[in-house]
């Protein structure tokens, strides 16, 4: 069953058309790598697929539901859940407060305490952090909370938005092994990044963004191999 | 129940009546005279107004610089009441008037503005305002420019007192409230907020509407206290006046909105014998705290018990403070060493 299928789809920002004529989808139970420079366009495609940017054309479905004209909070309640780039916890609330602000839109509190307990089982360093503002983590620490957040709304689909962005090798090691770790728990993940080599090693397959369009698609192992993503993405 | 009467709760009541009872005993013996009274009654009626903006500003995140409207809309509506009917009666209805037209007033600004931000949002607000006071100016009602006079002037310092108790009930549960928190989500993070299917206009609204008619609560205070009211007085300076409190006393500390509020008050009151230089020497004070504390006088502080869990830490709270004196002190004391060194 297709996790996510989108078809025809379009984004315009203002004059930019952002998006072209993009199909792609996402199998349930999968890593799916998309990969791609600056500005390919990447970022928008899952803003978009959330519902918080607004679509020209085409159709996105979820579940066999569709939601090109959801909003987003109908979106994140079929379990579609959004990591937007660079992090953005909230800060002035505590780790457990930011945690509970992802359990939004559960309403049972056994559940949440389930989930909260499932978030710490992932990232334990957080339960230390409990009471402590999230401005105040480290950016690993954030990227974690920034994770766990997006876990505690249950998400059947999770959108990751380069959640290695500034991290030190050792620590985009670690948020790889934990993402790998969330997919083996039975979420599919559809996973933006520029860390192309990282991306390709974990993920089932893989697409290759360039200016809105897709130009290449495949197995993450096939296109690690192939001499365009060597030349243009992996410096070799 | 049980969860109601809660050690800080009982902290809070104590600390209300006995202030209370502290200020009654002060206009007893004479020591508040009556221009201090009256100073007393601005006072109060500007924290109640900074803290309901506080609402909007320091805690949801939305510039509105039209406060002023609000406060207008209810002094209106409390002092037309109150002319044709005098006494605690009619100020109530006044209030609650004033309460059914400011809420409805900002829904209709809310639900097309607040899907602006930041600044498109403060010169919406900014047009609404001004909308507001030549409306009021005129209606026949309202009797236009020259405003309503001999309002009778019911609101004392009690009244005045525990409306901005009752103010800082409402507006604080609501900070620590599950909506609260969406609320500070969506001031920290808008896309986040979203991205976590927060629905963020409808919060947006919610503080809007709820600061909005806290103000016009104040405004039905300041007509039944002093008992001339004009369309001029609720123009965009006042606006600025609360947001230059609200500002000063931190973004989103309720503490700070208080405090700010007494402070500036009280200098106000003290350069009243100096008409001209008043205004510069005022604003020379406030650019000044704002360079050395940018985040306004308590930041984010909040005044709170909450960390007081039985009798027996109360019984240490002297040990507590004695020991940070004295690092205080200890600290100055190395500092000094190490200058003469």
């Amino acid at each position: 069953m297709s996790m996510l299928e989108i078809k025809g789809l379009s984004v315009h920002y203002g004059m930019i058309h952002a998006v072209k004529d993009l199909s792609m989808q996402v199998n349930a139970g999968e890593i799916v790598a998309l990969i791609g420079a600056n500005g390919a366009g990447k970022s928008t495609l899952l803003k978009t697929i959330s519902g918080l940017l607004p679509k020209t054309s085409g159709s996105i479905t979820t579940l066999e539901q569709d939601i090109t004209h959801s909003s987003p909070v109908k979106i994140v309640g079929l379990g579609v859940i959004h990591v937007p780039e660079g992090r953005r916890v909230f800060s002035g609330l505590s780790v457990l407060e930011n945690l509970q602000m992802g359990a939004y839109s559960k309403k049972d509190k056994s559940a949440i305490k389930e989930s909260l307990a499932e978030v710490f089982a992932h990232f334990p360093i957080l339960q230390e952090r409990l009471s402590q503002d999230a401005a105040t983590l480290s950016g690993g620490e954030q990227q974690m909370l920034a994770i766990g957040r997006a876990l505690m709304a249950k998400p059947k689909l999770l959108l990751l938005d380069e959640p290695s962005m500034g991290l030190a090798p050792i620590l985009v090691k670690e948020i790889f092994s934990i993402i790998t770790s969330i997919h083996e728990s039975g979420t599919t993940v559809l996973l933006v990044e520029q860390n192309a080599r990282m991306a390709l090693s974990i993920a089932d397959r893989g697409y290759v963004m360039e200016t809105g369009r897709l130009v290449l698609q495949g197995t993450g192992k096939e296109l690690a191999e192939s001499a365009q993503v060597q030349k243009v993405y992996l410096g070799g | 129940m049980k969860r109601w009467l809660t050690l800080p709760t009982l902290c809070w009541c104590v600390f209300a009546i006995g202030l209370y009872g502290l200020l009654q005993l002060l206009i007893e013996i004479g020591v508040i005279s009556v221009v201090w009274q009256i100073t007393l009654a601005n006072i109060g009626i500007n924290v109640i107004l900074a803290v309901s903006l506080n609402l909007i500003l320091g805690i949801s995140g939305q510039f509105s610089l039209g406060h002023a409207a609000f406060m207008g809309i209810g002094a209106y509506a409390g002092g037309i009441v109150l002319k044709m009917l005098p006494g605690y009666t009619g100020m109530l209805l006044g209030a609650l008037a004033g309460l059914l037209i400011s809420a409805l007033a900002a829904l209709v600004i809310a639900v097309p503005t607040l899907r602006l931000r930041g600044d498109y949002l403060a010169i919406a607000t900014l047009g609404f305002g001004e909308i507001i006071r030549i409306i009021i100016n005129n209606m026949k009602i309202t009797n236009g420019a020259a405003g309503l006079s001999n309002i009778p002037a019911v609101a004392n310092l009690t009244v005045i007192y525990f409306t901005i108790v009752l103010t800082l009930i409402i507006v604080c549960n609501f900070k620590n409230s599950a909506p609260g928190r969406a609320c500070i989500s969506i001031k920290e993070d808008e896309i986040a907020s979203e991205a976590m299917g927060i629905p963020t206009t409808r919060y947006k609204v919610i503080a809007f509407v709820l600061g909005a008619m806290l103000a016009s609560l104040a405004g039905v205070l300041y007509a039944s206290s002093f008992y001339v009211i004009k369309p001029t007085y609720f123009a965009f300076a006042q606006s600025i006046n609360i947001l230059v409190i609200v500002v000063f006393g931190g973004m989103g500390s309720m503490t700070g909105s208080v405090v700010a509020a007494l402070v500036l008050g009280v200098i106000n009151y003290l350069l009243q014998s100096l008409p001209n230089e008043r205004m510069i020497v005022y604003a020379v004070a406030i650019i000044l705290i704002m360079v050395f504390r940018p985040k306004g006088l308590m930041g984010n502080f909040e005044l709170s018990f909450a960390r007081l869990k039985s009798l027996q830490d109360i019984k240490a709270l002297p040990a507590l403070w004695k020991d940070k004196i004295l690092a205080v002190l200890a600290r100055l004391k190395n500092k000094r060493q190490k200058e003469d060194a």
